[in-house]
């Protein structure tokens, strides 16, 4: 493993470069087949709505994907990838418009874990339309 | 109706091995929009000091999710599918998922709460490599609503 980033080059408080990621209605379906997660309430408004959801969401592991992408471009290696964990607090909400909808991600370092073993705790911040669609979103990473 | 309790500590055996192809990675890599050069081209991963093209981190979960929900489809346990939603999911690593692996996934009830109509099903995935050695431990928390509509995931 070979991570970019060494470990007495970052603090606590040490900020990754925040990403936002897109997503439309063809991502989510190229995700389904990508993943094999082919429930309706990622591609089919009726379904969606039938189930009380407010339209089309996007499946809660996609936006985990997205968002470990601000962890594993910051490393180089997504390998230095240690521990990885979140919460499904909301969904994102994809509607069927040009725009569809945008996961915005921040990350900074919450703590230097182990000197020995070079590990830093990132923890992220992950919103969709405003609210927060991840809680508890953490990385354990191995750092150069 | 409350799941039976007497379900926690139950390990299912191992499934059958998943191999996991070259361009499978690449699909799911394109799917999720990264371009990392670790994921397709394996000069690249042999730069960093992966034998071959690794996987990206959640790719392992599109394995692990179909052992899950074998587990709770498992007609004893009583749970109601159709209200199952994802409530939280972590990975623990020893190593990238690389290209060549052949999985295979150890599933165990950790734990069965009810939570204000909820109930609440822990299930930890050991995954593991074609010589028994641990890749990735995958623990996931799935919710089964109470009868009212679903949010979440």
């Amino acid at each position: 493993m070979t991570a970019k980033i060494a470990y007495a080059d970052v603090e606590v408080g040490t900020e990754l470069p925040s990403r936002t990621f897109p997503v439309d209605r063809a991502r989510l379906v190229r995700y389904a087949g990508a993943s094999g997660d082919f429930n309706p309430i990622h591609w089919n408004e009726r379904f969606a709505k039938d189930v009380g959801l407010p339209d089309v969401i996007a499946h809660g592991m996609f936006t985990m994907a997205e968002a470990a992408r601000v962890v594993t471009d910051w490393t180089g290696d997504p390998g230095a990838l240690v521990e990885y964990g979140a919460r499904f607090t909301k969904p994102v909400v994809v509607p069927d418009d040009d725009a569809g909808a945008a996961i915005e991600v921040t990350a900074k370092v919450a703590k230097k874990l182990d000197d020995e073993a070079r590990t830093v705790r990132v923890d992220l911040t992950v919103t969709s339309a405003g609210a927060k669609v991840l809680g508890m979103s953490r990385a354990v990473v191995r750092l150069a | 109706m409350a799941l039976d309790q007497s379900f926690v500590g139950r390990t299912y055996p191992p499934s059958r091995p998943y191999e996991v192809a070259r361009e499978k990675i690449r699909e799911f890599a394109e799917a999720i929009g990264d371009d990392n050069p670790a994921y397709t081209d394996a000069e690249a991963a042999k730069a960093l000091g992966h034998p071959d093209v690794i996987a990206p981190p959640t790719f392992v979960f599109t394995v692990t999710f179909q052992e899950a929900a074998n587990v709770i489809r498992d007609p004893k346990l009583g749970l109601d599918y159709d209200r199952v939603v994802h409530g939280d999911q972590r990975f623990a690593y020893h190593r990238p998922v690389r290209a060549g692996d052949r999985l295979s996934v150890t599933s165990t009830i950790e734990g069965i709460k009810s939570l204000a109509g909820n109930e609440i099903l822990d299930i930890r995935g050991e995954v593991s490599d074609a010589a028994g050695e641990p890749v990735v431990t995958v623990f996931t928390k799935l919710v089964a609503r109470a009868a009212e509509a679903a949010e979440g995931e």
